[in-house]
């Protein structure tokens, strides 16, 4: 399963005169990987749940803002 | 010919009067990379597209215009009531001295919508490489919008948008590899 952001870090100035942001995201959502989308992918349980994500398929869904946003790597 | 229900795509909330957030969002009304330049866009390219992606520039099209119709919703609420006070507060007193609480077809910064923003090269590949971009550009302007209001109910309809950008972004990427097909030649392996 590819991740749905990417993680970089800026350099950081002892100059800078902002609190620095020292891990910057990027969303790399599905699309980006998918190619032509293959057959008979599973869908959502019901149609309530895919109107609420937006789309038919689990797969074509990409959160946001990061839900892992906050969190430690190991957490 | 159009038919039209009389409903929105997916339910618009707001639970907060905060008319600054509608000056966030009118950037996806009459932005360049809003909904309403999207939806002339590929109604626009559709004429001269080859036949095989002629349905899914038209039907792209149309859902567009249901999103601006929920953007629009969006801002009309979060406006209908507001004070000439708070509309000072949320700094969308230039907007009020000329629309009054009147949608307009504008960007955030309050500049007019124009044909510029969008193009016709009649490349196939071209055109569908601008709205791969376009969708992209679309949802990164979504997410800028989240990152900047805190009212959930909203959020969740700008999420759903967002959503839809990514969709409409892969079916733009499969409309490419359905052209970059090599038709009628004999295929050996």
């Amino acid at each position: 399963m590819f991740s749905q952001f990417r993680y970089w870090k800026p350099y950081i100035s002892p100059f800078d005169p902002c609190k620095p942001i020292r891990v910057k995201s990027y969303s790399t959502p599905p699309q980006l990987f998918m190619g032509f989308q293959p057959p008979g992918l599973p869908q959502f349980q019901t149609p309530h749940q895919a109107l609420m994500h937006g789309t038919l398929w689990p797969a074509l869904f990409s959160p946001y803002p990061d839900p892992k946003k906050g969190v430690k790597p190991n957490d | 010919m159009f038919y039209y229900e009389k409903k929105l795509q997916y339910p618009v909330r707001v639970s907060t009067c905060n008319p600054m957030l509608a000056k966030f969002l009118i950037e996806q009304y009459g932005g360049a990379d809003g909904e309403l330049a999207a939806a002339l866009r590929y109604m626009n390219q559709r004429y001269s597209i080859p036949n095989k992606v002629i349905g899914l520039l038209n039907d792209i099209a149309m859902e567009e215009f249901s999103h601006l119709e929920m953007i629009a919703t969006m801002v009309y609420k979060l406006t209908k009531d507001a004070t000439p006070e708070q509309i000072k507060a949320a700094g969308i007193a230039d907007h009020y001295v000329d629309h009054d609480r009147a949608l307009f077809y504008h960007n955030a910064a309050g500049v007019p919508f124009t044909a510029t923003y969008i193009q016709a090269k009649g490349d196939p590949i071209a055109d569908l490489y601008e709205d791969i971009a376009a969708e992209e550009k679309a949802r990164a302007t979504y997410q800028w919008i989240i990152d900047l209001s805190d009212d959930p109910d909203l959020n969740d309809g700008l999420k759903f948008l967002r959503e839809r950008e990514v969709v409409h972004s892969q079916r733009f990427r499969e409309a490419v590899e359905i052209l970059k097909e090599e038709q009628g030649k004999k295929k050996f392996f």
